[in-house]
């Protein structure tokens, strides 16, 4: 049973060791050659929770998972129901649990998957130190076909700092649960790797956004912590520091937000990072940027709401507050990564425009793709880096809102003599000076509206693959699912589009027709339970008259069979 | 004062009508702050001045300094941020007592306790004078002339000192715009002391609170020398009378300055992703 690809569960409590075994298979997966995709799910406790590492490895690049898992490891089966709906299973599949923890509860027992007992708890108590979690671990890989070499390196990468003890318990286990695993029914296999030595990168999407916005050249970054956007700031600490920037932890994100302002207005390139509650505190000094004209960039990781909604699971809902949040006319950037890999170029774009337009520019990442890992070709590099049209020294008669053709005015930076100015939230006139004249108003909106409209912003606008009179039309996360369901109909014969916005403020109206030209039927694709996108879609651009949609809230991720099915169903 | 830049108090006044009432304190603060940056002798452009929303948040436009009007509440943010990202900018915050310590009290609490090399002026008048005379944190609980509380307020006033020293501002002060000059000289100690600098200006709203025109028959001088000690400091001021003058507390903690070394690209970043 060699497939293209394998896809694997590993469950139990929080503190059963399902994360940390999950990643060990993913980084001895990138070590025999494979490509691979890791995403988490995780309830809300730090401990005594429940916490499932969700794979996919692959000889191709993959990113999207599966349909469903080939192979289920249970460590135990605390609080499974929470989270069963997000394990889909086949008939085929393996389901490999401790007897120790009874039997198969019926919440996975009605996917009708085959099941097989490993006696995971006797065997790790058998071993010094041992551990269930490397039990399972050494199982997994056997079964799956992973070379053991590879785990058993990466163990040696892992916990050699750790001890000889840490090491030769965990070695112990691997090795117990592979000899075990040669007892076991078989389930999918891996293909062989085409391992041709090539760099492989290895990254989560949080770490990404964060290394996008280094490679922008962001030097000041003002953090409040909230999940699952944390880690991009904790990405960004350390490495900040050793590349001569600053980062500081503020009491709020009233603070943050407006901290990354006070930067940007002293010339430094400036961002901060968060989730949707911290995205709604700062929204009126978003505005405030956007007035001020004072470059500014948010990476926004989604998770469900409204209010506290789910912080550990993935949704796109923060669309509609991201795109028209703002009061008043506030034309701003939203840039929306569609794989993990992606949050680093699109993140690093986003910079690029924030500064050459002198506004606020929001990436609106999610968790599904911030938390999760990635094995990926390293990836290319992109030329974007922040450079904004500064004033010349005692430049004559400077206006900081001067209405230029293009709509960007040169922006005076601190310490630049002979051109000191007030910027401000207040409309104001083109030397800045607070106005409440209709004239004013309208030629600076006009202004920050132009800026926008006529910016090139090249094709990074959208991804566009295939052709046909069938096109389905999503963004973000989303776009994974999309882009194997299309794959699968073409390797069968049929014809289908992808179009994966990125660029989602300011609509791209013209590009959008362009790329529906003789489209007869459009199927939208998000993760919202409103139809947001669906909406956003119909108030920026003319559309096919058939068009269906495929809108379901988080956190059940959307499966490429859900995709597939429509588009063969729709005559 | 070496002053290697000769600006007068006068070059750091801009043209621009200041939208205050005849007789309002505020006018007389803002010759103190031009006073005290000729005094300082730095050049216009190596000065920032950041404000919230207010009648008196409106001071960085009639001066001639890099100036930020932002939202309201946030002024503290914003400076801190103009400091931390260009340390080498003089940085300046100033408003009003409802933006500094209502809407803005976060701010005012963290920028204490995190000590920035900043100077903070809170222009004192005991009322929402922007919205046309509301009780602010400042105001006594018994005061009935406003339409939102015609009752008075029934909570207690802040004292603006007391919860700066509390929370562990470096460098307090109180004056009164009755004595530009001194308040001249607070704000030059001020931006001289390390740290995170707060100043209250007792600046009377004429039309709002014109009983305040009374201030200046009740402000006096603080007697002795600044304490440089908490614990004096916070003995002293339990039992002050909200209308001494002068340098209230100096201390010496250093001031907040977080890491960064020159030590790595962004290239050698990267080695921690490849495999």
């Amino acid at each position: 049973m060699v497939g293209k690809s394998v896809s694997v569960a590993l469950t139990g409590s929080g503190g059963a060791g399902a994360m940390t075994s999950g990643q060990i298979l993913l980084d001895a997966a990138s070590k025999a050659g494979y490509f691979g995709l890791m995403t988490r799910s995780m309830g809300p406790q730090i401990r005594g929770g429940e916490a499932a590492a969700l794979l996919r490895i692959s000889a191709t690049p993959v990113s999207s998972l599966d349909d469903h898992y080939d192979l289920l490891v249970a460590y135990d089966w605390g609080n499974v129901n929470r989270f069963a709906a997000e394990l889909p299973l086949a008939k085929t599949s393996l389901v490999l649990s401790d007897p120790e923890h009874g039997a198969v509860p019926d919440a996975i027992a009605l996917f009708g998957a085959r099941s097989a007992e490993l006696a995971m708890k006797t065997l790790a108590a058998e071993v010094p130190g041992g551990r269930v979690n490397m039990i399972g671990l050494g199982a997994a890989a056997v079964l799956i076909g992973l070379p053991l070499e590879a785990v058993l390196s990466v163990l040696q990468d892992q916990l050699g700092r750790k001890g000889e003890e840490v090491l030769a318990s965990a070695t112990a286990c691997l090795k117990a649960g592979a000899e075990a695993a040669t007892k076991l029914p078989e389930v999918a296999r891996l293909p062989p790797s085409k391992a041709d030595g090539s760099v492989r990168w290895n990254i989560s999407g949080n770490e990404a956004a964060g290394h996008g916005a280094l490679k922008a050249g962001i030097k000041f970054v003002a953090a409040y912590p909230i999940t699952p956007g944390t880690e991009v700031l904790e990405y960004l600490a350390p490495t900040l520091e050793k590349t001569g920037g600053v980062l500081v932890q503020a009491e709020d994100e009233l603070a943050s937000i407006n901290m990354i302002i006070g930067g940007s207005f002293s010339g430094v390139p400036s961002l901060t990072a968060t989730s949707g509650p911290g995205l709604a505190l700062m929204t009126e000094s978003i505005g405030l940027a956007i007035c001020s004209e004072t470059p500014i960039t948010i990476v926004d990781v989604m998770r469900g709401g409204p209010s506290t909604g789910i912080p550990t699971k993935s949704e796109q809902s923060d669309l509609n507050i991201a795109c028209y949040g703002m009061h008043g006319d506030a034309p701003h950037i939203v840039v929306a990564p569609n794989t993990i890999v992606d949050c680093m170029f699109s993140t690093q774009w986003a910079v690029y425009l924030a500064e050459a337009l002198q506004t606020a520019a929001i990436v609106l990442s999610d968790q599904a793709m911030g938390q999760a890992r990635n094995v990926v070709a390293k990836p290319a590099d992109a030329p974007y880096v922040a450079k904004r049209r500064v004033a010349a020294p005692n430049a004559e008669g400077y206006k900081r809102y001067a209405l230029t053709p293009d709509g960007i005015s040169p922006m005076a930076i601190p310490g630049n003599p002979g051109t000191n100015y007030v910027a401000d939230g207040l409309e104001h006139n083109e030397r800045g000076t607070p106005s409440s004249q209709a004239s004013d108003h309208h030629s600076q909106l006009d202004k920050r509206a132009r800026k926008l409209e006529m910016f090139d912003y090249g094709d990074h606008w959208a991804d566009i693959e295939g052709d046909g009179e069938i096109a389905v039309v999503t963004f973000g996360a989303s776009t994974g699912p999309v882009q194997e369901a299309l794959e699968r109909i073409r390797a069968k014969g049929g014809k289908a589009k992808m179009i994966s916005l990125r660029l989602l403020m300011p609509a791209q109206t013209k590009n959008m027709a362009a790329a529906l030209n003789g489209v007869k039927k459009l199927l939208v694709v998000e993760q919202t339970h409103s139809e947001q996108f669906n909406k956003y879609l119909r108030a920026h651009f003319d559309l096919p008259p058939a068009v269906k949609v495929l809108s379901r809230p988080g956190p059940l991720p959307i499966r490429p069979n859900q995709i597939e099915s429509i588009i063969a169903d729709w005559k | 004062m070496n002053a290697p830049c000769q600006l007068t108090h006068q070059d750091f006044k801009s043209d621009v009508k200041p939208i205050w009432c005849p007789g309002c304190g505020d006018f007389a603060v803002l010759s103190s702050v031009t006073k005290a940056l000729a005094d300082l002798g730095k050049p216009r452009e190596e000065i920032a001045f950041i404000s919230g929303i207010g009648c008196s948040s409106r001071i960085p436009a009639y001066t001639q300094v890099y100036g930020f009007h932002g939202v309201h509440g946030r002024a503290l943010a914003i400076a801190a941020g103009v400091k931390l990202a260009r340390p080498d900018l003089t940085v300046l915050a100033a408003g009003g007592d409802g933006d500094g310590l209502s809407i803005g009290g976060n701010h005012f609490l963290h920028a204490c306790r995190r000590n920035v090399d900043m100077t903070y002026i809170i222009m004192d008048n005991e009322v929402y004078g922007m919205t046309k005379g509301q009780a602010s944190p400042t105001t006594q609980p018994d005061w009935t002339k406003s339409k939102l509380t015609p009752e008075g307020t029934g909570i207690s006033a802040v004292e603006p000192v007391r919860l700066a020293l509390a929370a562990g501002a470096n460098f307090i002060a109180r004056g009164f715009s009755g004595n530009p000059n001194e308040v001249a000289r607070l704000i030059y100690e001020g931006i001289q002391h390390p740290g995170f600098s707060f100043i209250q200006v007792l600046s009377p709203c004429v039309t709002y609170r014109p009983e305040e025109r009374e201030w200046k028959n009740l402000v006096h001088p603080a007697e002795g020398n600044p304490s440089q000690v908490m614990a004096e400091a916070m003995h002293r001021l339990a039992g002050d009378d909200g209308f001494s003058t002068g340098v209230l507390f100096a201390g010496n903690r250093a001031p907040f300055k977080p890491p960064s070394r020159n030590v790595a690209t962004v290239t050698d970043l990267e080695r921690k992703f490849a495999s």
